[in-house]
């Protein structure tokens, strides 16, 4: 699976964008829908928005140079009880990389220029429970810090090795713990090793025709354990419901010994929740090895859909009236004017003349007929999923609510386009960095009633900030509604700018990032909704949950992890 | 299709005529927004544009070089500003300000119809979306604030909500303004003709409104200026008329709906009238604060109030109110707003209008009530001269710079934001910091004319002075006021003689020159005793109305001096203690800083090394050879606030009783000072000032010595013969002050 993957970026090796022989922009491969397509609108609007120029180009190092990797220090006594477990490992350096990093801007810049400080010393990969049951006694008995690694797309930094560990690091790789053991097709769940990816899992799920409708964005390389350990959330959690909903049973090994549960019931009065200490744990306390989650017969029907609003504010109206008649569908996202721009520069070359027509008439419709100003207009994207006629009833009542707040259905294509562009936005982030762009994505939660003054502060603050550490371009500021609830919703921002001329862009979008994080906490904002705290938001831990909350944390890990074998310094 | 960020936030709604054009190449979409949003030069009326006579071309030159600056200092707003400290250590040294244009000269030759015709398309907030004044009330009345408080409050008297809202729409009638194209230009005609019989010259920063335009595009904006006579009302309006920017809605006191016909034309022209107290009013209170919030939220217009309150009767500033400034504040707090500027605004008199008025007030003469006929009355002024006004446009202050790192965010997080929410302490101390900051920022840029110095001069010197004598002392004093900072606008080739002539000629009704004599007007035809001391404290009231514009400048190292004085010692820390303890106890009459007793100490003996008047080592401060009359001046210039107080003490330590109210002390402490004037027991004619007598008994119940009960009438007052006896022999210097030293040295 390495051998498929980018060493120094996001995604496939085979799926990337580049700009073409006649400086077109074109995305290769066959993966998605997007594969081989021609962009033609893209370049201009990395041009416009960025004032990037295809003549500046940085590249970045072609390979990992073995040299500039930190040695690896393994006791050979714990190396010979891991050999007598029969448990495969490595040392190798590349191995070893690929573990010590997760995909925050900054981890990549350190990929494509320089050297991590600490990486793992070694990378284990237990194949099932009993393997990493004999891991977790080992690196007890050898006083070993183990930092586990599922599917390595954290975006908080919850996987760099924390620098000042004296100890062995060692990888504990769940990839290799990938099987669904079982399904149960009368309770409709399924016990799942921890190390599956995502896309896998719903894979093998649908060949006996069911789901889990869990669907980060991360989907394709994220993991069973990782989403439970950090509290993941899903696209579609309208219908499906985020991890917490979904699980049902948890096992977990610890230093002190496994942890789980007697029964696999729906719910249960037996004092706090123990999964609640798993789930966001960020891998503190132990290994998640086996996890039992609800399943769902695969829908008969998908459609997508989209709606344009005048304005922003009716479309966060529109957005609060659905989720207060509680008829949201599969999911349902609003993005802003900018990031409309955004997925409009990605469409795709036109097959004839006569869409081309076709899209300008509705552009004319629109605009000119509807008054729609271009540069203020919003579009909210829509997933219906079910059985057919009702997912046919439900678009109905979703759009009689969205035209009372001046909204116009835009239809499916562009839906489906929003829906594409989470997917294909990492690998985006690899193309602006060959063009001095960095960019990054972040999350959070907020009361309905703060959303409007969330996003448009957050925005600007952005936009203050990068004028005032010297950025010379006006940045990418944008940010979507992409999750709602009865009480709030979930906003994700998208942020990038031009670095050219700055010497430390990495020190300056981290203030920036960090600026960003404060304006939203002084604007309700909670400190993550679904990336989790990593070691790049811990800063704000006791802000947000108080002394004696974070007291309640520390004294559990104290209890299950004394030694703290699980080492990698997250959340607290 | 642009991206939103490189467009302009609204058209300007003429194309900039003389902008240069950005230059091609290499520059980013923040140029362009700049261009776009900014340079818009600064228009003053169209007689301007057609260029008359030399002015046109000097003013589009300073005009382009204003923007050009503006703009540069737009591109780095925040990093010049960012991380300043809350109270900054001022400018020591005389700092370059702006320079003056007068805006009246433009008046004198135009047509002041044409001008009040003009087209007028201000400048106005980005985010704005045009409503009328109507839709601003019905707004408020929906707002989930004030229905909230409706709901409570039917809730809890058992009345139907309908007959509270009606209430709330009854307040709001009275409160609101209502804004109109028609009264503000008549406003423009009908002040040019006034302005230009009662003044000389109105003097504005062109360089202050080129900030203030930007300001008003980017954030909601607070204008906060000084206050000093009831000119100040219109004044701003007239004067962002004259700019092309957006007018201000004003908030004004209640008084002046008693005014047939001109309270209802104040309306149109932007007043929203405010109740004098409503503290106990919770309706009240919720449909005013969300009227303004409303306001604000939305950038309808700039909203201007005076943080003095009131109009100050003695020319120093005023302690500031908080209320409104914490309304004002909490959109920001709140987050519904990204920022918030507030624009400190000196107008500085070079003679007040109500100079008498203020005079006969302060000795207990009431103040006339505000009527159309006592306006009608008061026309006769209009064949008087007053000199010019100087109005100083100070830096936009971005609240959200002030704020960073000082606000706990909890406390608005944890709370649905419409409910009625008392402000934290953390709040309420930041509030007033940002008050203080604001009045010394008001302080700092205060115009100061030469006859200031006469007066300060004159008033040591009673009852009459030789007139070289006089010329050779204010040339002096003009010098060390330079030194400590004062603004002083002292035409560059103007003699000293002449400056002090004109000053004596614009002022004839207070001083005039007999025979090489510059005497006071005290002189009484036979009068009783009475009758003669009252008309001397009259004209040394007047005087000391002009003399108080420069203790502002004077006040930290007059209190060292004084200090110094009262010490009899070099100590460094002695002297310290004392001037602390001086510091305390004219809190209420001169704008400190809260808490920061050290840094003005220091200031103070800053400004003192600088013009040699005394040297300082690690333990001690001394006063050179040369300095003793520097330092006998300053605390000669103090004097009368030192006595003043020692004879309000002594009244309040021997003659009151046990409880009394402000209505009773004032009129006791007045007769008590009169007689001891009438015997000749004493100079001190400024204790017969109510506003030293109310500042000395603020000062007591800040320290302790007197105990303010909050009544059904009002507040009563309680004495503590004992403190009061000990602060007396304080300040008689019987006793030396002890106060543990807290900071070091």
């Amino acid at each position: 699976r390495q051998e498929l993957l980018k060493w120094n970026g996001w995604g496939y090796n085979d799926s990337k964008f580049i700009f073409n022989k006649k400086g077109q922009a074109e995305f290769t491969g066959k993966r998605y829908r997007l594969g081989g397509m021609v962009l033609p609108t893209f370049k201009e609007w990395i041009e416009k928005t960025f004032g990037a120029s295809l003549e500046h180009k940085t590249t970045s190092r072609a390979s990992l140079n073995v040299n500039d990797v930190p040695p690896s220090i393994v006791n050979e006594e714990f190396l010979q009880d891991l050999r007598a477990t029969e448990i495969s490992y490595s040392q190798d350096a590349e191995d070893r990389v690929f573990r010590a990093h997760g995909h925050c801007l900054h981890e990549i810049f350190v990929l494509r220029e320089g050297m991590f400080k600490r990486i793992p010393d070694i990378v284990v990969w237990p194949v099932c429970h009993e393997d990493v049951v004999k891991i977790v006694e080992l690196a007890c008995k050898h006083n070993l810090c183990i930092i586990p690694f599922g599917g390595g797309t954290s975006v908080s930094s919850a996987l760099e090795c924390p620098e000042e560990e004296k100890r062995t690091i060692v990888s504990l790789d769940t990839s290799q713990m990938n099987r669904i053991l079982w399904i149960d097709e009368k309770n409709l769940t399924a016990c799942v090793e921890a190390g599956i990816v995502g896309q896998d899992l719903e894979k093998q799920l649908a060949e006996s025709g069911f789901c889990t409708g869990h669907e980060p964005d991360s989907m394709e390389f994220s993991s069973l354990g990782g989403w439970v350990a950090t509290r993941a959330s899903g696209m579609k959690k309208n219908i499906y419901g985020n991890i917490e909903d979904l699980v049902i049973h948890i096992k977990m090994v610890t230093p002190r010994g496994i942890v789980e549960k007697n029964c696999q019931v729906p719910r249960m009065s037996t004092g706090p929740d123990i999964h609640h200490f798993i789930m966001g744990s960020e891998g503190t306390l132990g290994v998640i090895t086996e996890v039992t989650i609800k399943i769902r017969p695969v829908p008969e029907y998908q459609k997508y859909g989209s709606v344009v609003f005048p304005n922003f504010e009716r479309g966060v109206a529109c957005l609060r009236e659905v989720a207060k008649q509680r008829c949201a569908p599969a999911s349902i996202r609003l993005v802003d004017n900018a990031q409309f721009q955004f997925g409009h520069a990605l469409k795709p070359q036109v097959a004839s003349i006569f869409t081309s027509f076709l899209d300008g008439l509705k552009k004319f419709y629109i605009t000119k007929f509807k008054g729609f100003d271009p540069n203020v207009l919003c579009v909210a994207t829509l997933l219906f999923e079910g059985d057919r006629e009702k997912v046919l009833q439900h678009e109905k009542q979703v759009y009689d609510i969205a035209t009372k707040f001046g909204g116009l259905a835009a239809g499916e294509d562009n839906g489906q386009r929003g829906y594409m562009l989470t997917f294909v936005i990492a690998y985006i982030r690899d193309l602006g960095l060959d063009y001095y762009v960095i960019g990054e994505s972040f999350e959070t939660s907020v009361p309905w009633d703060r959303v409007l003054d969330l996003c448009r502060n957050v925005k600007e603050r952005i936009v203050r900030e990068c004028k005032e550490k010297g950025v010379q371009f006006a940045p990418l500021s944008t940010c979507r509604v992409t999750q709602t609830y009865d009480a709030g919703a979930c906003v994700y921002f998208y942020f990038a700018f031009n670095y050219r001329g700055i010497s430390d862009p990495i020190h300056v979008y981290e203030q920036i990032e960090r600026a960003a994080r404060e304006e939203i906490l002084a604007n309700g904002g909670s400190l993550s909704h679904h990336h989790g705290v990593g070691k790049l938001r811990k800063h704000w831990m006791k802000e947000s949950i108080s002394d004696v909350g974070l007291g309640m944390l520390r004294s559990v890990k104290e209890y299950v992890d004394p030694n703290n074998i699980f080492g990698n310094k997250n959340l607290l | 299709m642009a991206p939103p960020i490189a467009r302009s936030p609204r058209p300007p709604p003429r194309p900039p005529q003389r902008a240069g054009q950005p230059s091609p190449g290499g520059l980013g979409p923040w140029v362009l927004r700049e261009a776009a949003a900014g340079m818009r030069p600064l228009r003053r009326g169209r007689a301007g544009e057609r260029g008359a006579g030399r002015r046109g071309a000097v003013g589009a030159r300073r005009t382009m070089a204003a923007a050009a600056a503006a703009a540069a200092a737009a591109a780095a707003p925040g990093r010049a500003r960012r991380g300043a400290p809350m109270y900054s250590q001022k400018e020591l040294t005389s700092k370059k300000r702006d320079e003056f244009e007068d805006i009246l000269e433009e008046r004198r030759l135009s047509s002041d119809l044409r001008y009040a015709m003009k087209c007028y398309t201000p400048v106005i907030y980005k985010g704005l979306s045009p409503c009328k004044p109507n839709d601003i009330k019905s707004a408020v009345l929906q707002s989930e604030q004030v229905q909230y408080v409706i709901k409570q409050l039917a809730k809890e008297v058992g009345e139907s909500p309908d007959i509270i809202q009606e209430e709330a729409t009854e307040i709001l009638d009275e409160m609101g303004h209502s804004m109109q194209l028609g009264a503000v230009r008549f406003f423009a005609f009908t002040l040019s003709k006034i302005f230009k019989r009662l003044f000389q010259r109105v003097c504005v920063n062109e360089e202050g409104m080129q900030r203030l335009q930007h300001a008003i595009q980017e954030h909601p904006v607070v204008l906060l200026p000084s206050h000093r006579s009831y000119v100040d009302f219109l004044m701003l309006s007239y004067l962002l008329y004259t700019y092309d920017l957006a007018l201000p809605v004003i908030a004004a006191g209640i008084d002046f709906l008693g005014m047939k016909i001109v309270g209802e034309l104040l309306r149109r022209a932007g007043a929203f009238f405010m109740r004098r107290s409503f503290g106990g009013n919770r309706l009240y209170w919720a449909v005013f604060a969300e009227y303004v919030k409303t306001m604000l939220r939305s950038g309808y217009a700039p909203i201007e109030f005076f943080l003095e309150g009131t109009r100050s009767r003695t020319a120093k500033t005023l302690t500031p109110k908080f209320g409104l400034l914490s309304i004002v504040m909490e959109p920001f707090f709140k987050r519904e707003v990204f920022d918030t500027y507030l624009v400190p605004i000196s107008i500085s008199y070079e003679r007040i209008l109500e100079e008498s008025l203020y005079a006969y007030e302060l000795l207990g003469v009431p103040k006339p009530k505000e009527s159309t006929s006592g306006l009608l009355k008061a026309r006769r002024i209009l064949s008087d001269n007053f000199g010019t006004i100087h109005i100083y446009v100070g830096q936009p202050v971005s609240l959200r710079t002030l704020a960073s790192g000082r606000i706990s965010r909890c406390p608005y997080n944890l709370v649905p934001r419409h409910l009625p929410q008392k402000p934290s302490e953390d709040i309420q101390e930041f509030v007033s910091d940002v008050a203080y900051k604001m009045e010394l920022l008001q302080i700092e840029n205060m115009v100061l004319s030469p006859w200031v110095l006469v007066a300060a001069v004159l008033l040591q010197n009673l009852p009459a002075m030789d007139f070289e004598l006089l010329l050779e002392k204010t040339l002096w004093l003009k010098g060390l006021t330079q030194i400590f900072g004062g603004f002083i606008e002292w035409p560059d080739n103007l003699c000293a003689k002449k400056a002090v002539l004109s000053g004596l000629t614009l002022h004839s009704n207070i001083a005039h020159l007999v025979d090489g004599q510059v005497v006071l007007n005290d002189r009484v035809e036979d009068g009783a005793i009475g009758e003669i001391v009252f008309k001397r404290a009259l004209a040394i009231l007047m005087c000391a109305t002009y003399r108080n514009q420069l203790l502002n400048v004077f006040v930290r190292p007059s209190l060292v001096a004084v200090a110094l004085q009262m010490t009899h010692s070099f100590r460094k820390e002695e002297v310290y203690s004392c001037f602390s303890f001086l510091r305390d106890v004219f809190s209420d009459e001169f704008i400190f800083f809260p808490g920061i007793s050290l840094k003005d100490f220091e200031e103070g003996c800053f400004l003192l090394t600088k013009c040699d008047a005394i040297q300082t080592s690690q333990q001690e401060i001394y006063p050179t050879d040369k300095g003793s009359v520097i330092v006998s001046f300053l605390s000669a210039v103090f004097r009368p606030f030192v006595e003043g107080y020692q004879l309000i003490f002594r009244y309040l330590s021997k003659e009151t009783r046990e409880a009394f109210t402000e209505k009773q002390f004032i009129p006791g402490v007045r007769n008590f000072v009169f007689q001891l004037l009438e015997k000749g027991n004493t100079q001190c004619y400024e204790a017969l000032s109510s506003d030293m007598q109310k500042n000395a008994l603020a000062a007591l119940v800040q320290l302790g010595a007197v105990k303010k009960k909050k009544m059904s009438n009002g507040f009563t007052y309680n004495v503590n013969q004992e403190a009061v006896n000990k602060i007396l022999d304080m300040f008689d210097a019987r006793v030396p002050v002890q106060k543990p030293v807290a900071a070091r040295l």
